[in-house]
């Protein structure tokens, strides 16, 4: 039968693209025991509310965890106190029954009536959206624990629900609120499949396709990393409100895989989409905190066996591979439970190298091992060198009807790391002279062996070091790190970097040169040749199962895949005396600790302040200065001044005196300005006195001239 | 010498009044100038003010006078309250910016 494409041409086009462009995908792997040990632990405090005791129930009933009997008596004892209580709200009954129909606890037939009625008195009641959800939630658990429970006049539940939509998919909360929420969304599209299920009659089938649109344009406001994965998140980022993308995500979720299990006909949404879900909650990894777990781990259950579309992820168990030990290139294709996926076809269409560089292209078709579940390829035929590279598959369904069914994301790419022996050839060190470009003593190193050599040298003479390295394919190898070391008997080091051309790495240290930089000092310097890479890795580090493998691991690690140290040798340095004016080599940390203690105590110098005088002679010039003063009013005095000008009338008297007074004023204005105020404030003061003082001075002045004048014509 | 005095004995008295001020600023910006010989000039700025209001206050009491006295024939028809207002106002501002730079 012919393969259609349910992907249209675009999608493909932009996965092909996001696969060129981004060689590095998060390392996603179905749920497993990693999982089951680590919810074992976020929830091993048992807990006293009612909301915690939920999550950790539910959890791991999903994840199928046995728990603690004593934990579980308490769970239901909990349950069954909320029960009982007149109360409770509408979220702490909606939580009791899911906790009791999960553990099976023993209530009383009377009671389960008494919630089931109290909770379609809240429906009837609402508006507000959370009341909604939790009653119904309740009621359908209830249901389906085998108590009959029918919602009588779903419909205009149904519509009351629907009237808290908005035109961009999101939900209010309730009437009153104005902002929108995603998370709201998911949460009235559980409440809306639950009302679907609870009712007697069918719901109107309109509503229904408008509720399908709606999720057409929720999941347009959709988002996404470049690796596929997909996620929704709130629009606005306030304070206390805010719940996140796991949180948001996982309403949408429950909602959505609700909705469509309820509804006759296919939701509107592309597989894609589902699949970036399923490797946002898997890319999440092993959970920091219980609710995210609880997300996660309902999330990912509910999207297993979801209505609209199953996710396949591809996953690779190991991600490095030693040429050395032939491994094969493992892949798996599973549910998001790490159940089997139905049979399919897993190709290698394409091999990148670090830089984009495309290695293979023809398509390779895996093979598949019933027993194990793993899709395996041998990668020797495809004489992949040591390095990083990036693997695209293609996953194709075998059955064409289970393409409506599973969604697989068609073309995935992982990172992975071929790993294999260096061979270090042709290696030779040796002293030559100076001038001769012939080398006079020349050994052949055997860096697999643990030789040693002896060398001698003085400072006129140079030291070679040469050899090539080469991968298990012939081809020479570039690694990211060659250094030689050199360290003298003092501890002082030097580290040169081994330049590499296309044939050899080669180096020549001429000491003729160095001799400053080596501190004039002589004696036997250690030679060490350090290699490394990000390729040349220990494959085992790589696998979880380090436990077992920590003997494999020492083994395989000397087998020199991995980054090495070798020492070469020693050699004996012959340099001239330094002279005075040398420096010095660096003190050489006894304890390389010593610069985490405590430090020297810094001081600091500051400006010395100025000398000021003594206060007592500052005091006594302040009286001197007032000597003056007292002087000039001794002198008016004995100079007869009088007031006798100062006119007599009381209305130029008070203009006059207001003119002394305002003069008064703008000098105790600047006394304040030196004291106090800023210069702006003072002007602001000083226009307003000023014109004051202008208007009332030239009053006074001008009948003091007027009277003047009078009195030289009278 | 003493015909100085006599001549002097004849000024008017208010021109008297103001040499007596004259007098008076330049004393207090000669005791400021030993001040600061005896301690140094640490706030520069501060000793700079103190002296310049004195000698700007002497300068325009000067201005007073020259402006005031009746047998000037430059400024015959200037009426002295006129004189008296500018002296008043310039050392207003003259005060207003010693204020500021004296810190």
């Amino acid at each position: 039968a012919a393969m259609a494409w349910r992907l249209p041409p675009l999608a493909v086009l932009l996965l092909l693209v996001a696969a060129a462009v981004a060689p590095l995908s998060s390392a996603v792997r179905p749920v497993s025991d990693a999982h089951r040990s680590v919810a074992a632990e976020l929830f091993a405090a048992s807990p006293d509310d009612l909301e915690t005791t939920y999550e950790a129930v539910r959890t791991f009933k999903m994840l199928g965890v046995q728990r603690d009997k004593g934990l579980d008596g308490k769970a239901c004892k909990l349950a069954a106190h909320t029960l009982s209580s007149s109360s409770s709200p509408a979220k702490d009954l909606f939580q009791a029954v899911q906790i009791a129909g999960v553990l099976g606890c023993s209530v009383d037939a009377g009671v389960y009536d008494d919630v089931a009625s109290r909770l379609k008195a809240v429906i009837k009641d609402t508006d507000s959206l959370l009341e909604f959800y939790y009653s119904v939630g309740g009621l359908l658990s209830l249901k389906e624990q085998g108590h009959s429970v029918v919602l009588s006049d779903a419909d205009s539940t149904f519509h009351a629900i629907k009237a808290l939509s908005q035109s961009d998919g999101r939900w209010r909360y309730d009437t009153n609120s104005a902002e929108s929420s995603t998370f709201a969304a998911g949460i009235a599209l559980e409440a809306l499949a639950g009302v679907v299920s609870l009712s007697d009659a069918e719901v109107d089938p309109s509503m229904i396709g408008v509720v399908k649109n709606d999720i057409v344009k929720l999941f347009g406001t959709i988002k996404s990393y470049d690796d596929g994965t997909f996620y929704f998140d709130e629009k606005y980022v306030d304070g206390s409100e805010y719940k996140g993308p796991i949180t948001t995500s996982a309403s949408v979720v429950r909602g959505v895989t609700s909705f469509a299990n309820v509804v006759s006909g296919k939701l509107n949404i592309p597989g894609e989409k589902i699949l970036g879900l399923a490797k946002f909650f898997l890319g999440i990894g092993l959970p920091g905190s219980a609710k995210d777990c609880f997300n996660q781990i309902e999330s990912l259950s509910l999207l297993e066996n979801n209505r609209i579309f199953v996710p396949l992820i591809l996953s690779l168990p190991s991600k490095v591979l030693s040429l050395t030990s032939k491994d094969q290139l493992k892949v798996e294709v599973t549910t998001v439970f790490g159940s089997a996926a139905p049979p399919l076809r897993v190709n290698l269409v394409q091999v990148l190298g670090s830089d984009s560089k495309i290695i293979t292209t023809d398509s390779k078709e895996l093979q598949f091992d019933l027993d194990n579940n793993v899709h395996y390829l041998d990668i020797t035929p495809l004489k992949i060198d040591v390095g990083k590279y990036s693997l695209v598959f293609e996953i194709t369904l075998q059955d064409s009807e289970h393409e409506t069914v599973y969604t697989t994301g068609g073309r995935n790419t992982e990172s992975v790391v071929v790993t294999g022996l260096i061979k270090v050839d042709k290696a030779e060190i040796g002293i030559s002279e100076n001038d001769a470009g012939s080398a006079e003593s020349v050994e052949k190193l055997d860096l697999l062996k643990d030789t040693k050599v002896s060398l001698s040298a003085n400072h006129l003479q140079k030291l070679r070091l040469s050899f090539q390295l080469s991968t298990p394919l012939g081809r020479t190898f570039k690694p990211h790190q060659v250094f030689l070391k050199l360290k003298h008997e003092s501890k002082v080091e030097h580290l040169f970097v081994v330049p590499g051309s296309a044939r050899q790495f080669k180096i020549v240290l001429d000491f003729l040169g160095l001799v400053e930089k080596f501190y004039y000092l002589s004696g036997t310097y250690d030679l060490e040749l350090s290699v490394g890479d990000a390729s040349m890795v220990c494959r085992h580090i790589h696998n979880s199962t380090v436990l077992f493998g920590l003997a494999l691991l020492i083994i395989l690690c000397l087998l020199q895949e991995n980054s090495f140290l070798r020492a070469l040798g020693q050699l004996e340095l012959d340099l001239p005396e330094a002279p005075e004016k040398a420096p010095r080599p660096p003190a050489q940390a006894v304890d390389p600790l010593a610069k985490f203690r405590p430090q020297k105590e810094i001081e600091h110098i500051f400006r010395v302040p100025e000398k000021r005088p003594l206060q007592e002679v500052s005091l006594a010039f302040t009286g001197l200065t007032l000597l003056p003063f007292i002087g000039f009013l001794i002198g008016l005095m004995r100079l007869g001044v009088n007031l006798k000008n100062f006119p007599s009338l009381p209305g130029p008297a008070a203009f006059a005196s207001l003119f002394h007074a305002g003069i008064a004023a703008v000098l105790l204005l600047y006394v304040l300005f030196w004291v106090k105020l800023d210069l702006f404030t003072t002007l602001k003061y000083l226009s307003f006195l000023g014109v004051f003082l202008v208007f009332v001075g030239h009053r006074t002045l001008s009948h003091l001239s007027n009277t003047t004048a009078k009195q030289k014509t009278a | 010498i003493q015909s100085l005095t006599k001549a002097y004995a004849a000024t008017p008295t208010n021109l008297k009044i103001i040499d007596l001020y004259v007098v008076f600023a330049v004393a207090t910006a000669l005791v400021q100038v030993v001040y600061m010989g005896i301690v140094g000039s640490f706030p520069f700025n501060s000793f700079l003010s103190g002296v310049l209001s004195c000698i700007g206050t002497a300068v325009l009491g000067v201005c007073l006078r020259i402006q005031v006295n009746k047998d000037n024939k430059e400024f015959k028809d200037l009426p002295p309250e006129r004189a008296f207002a500018d002296f008043v106002l310039c050392n207003l501002v003259l005060h207003l910016v010693i204020m500021n730079f004296l810190g």
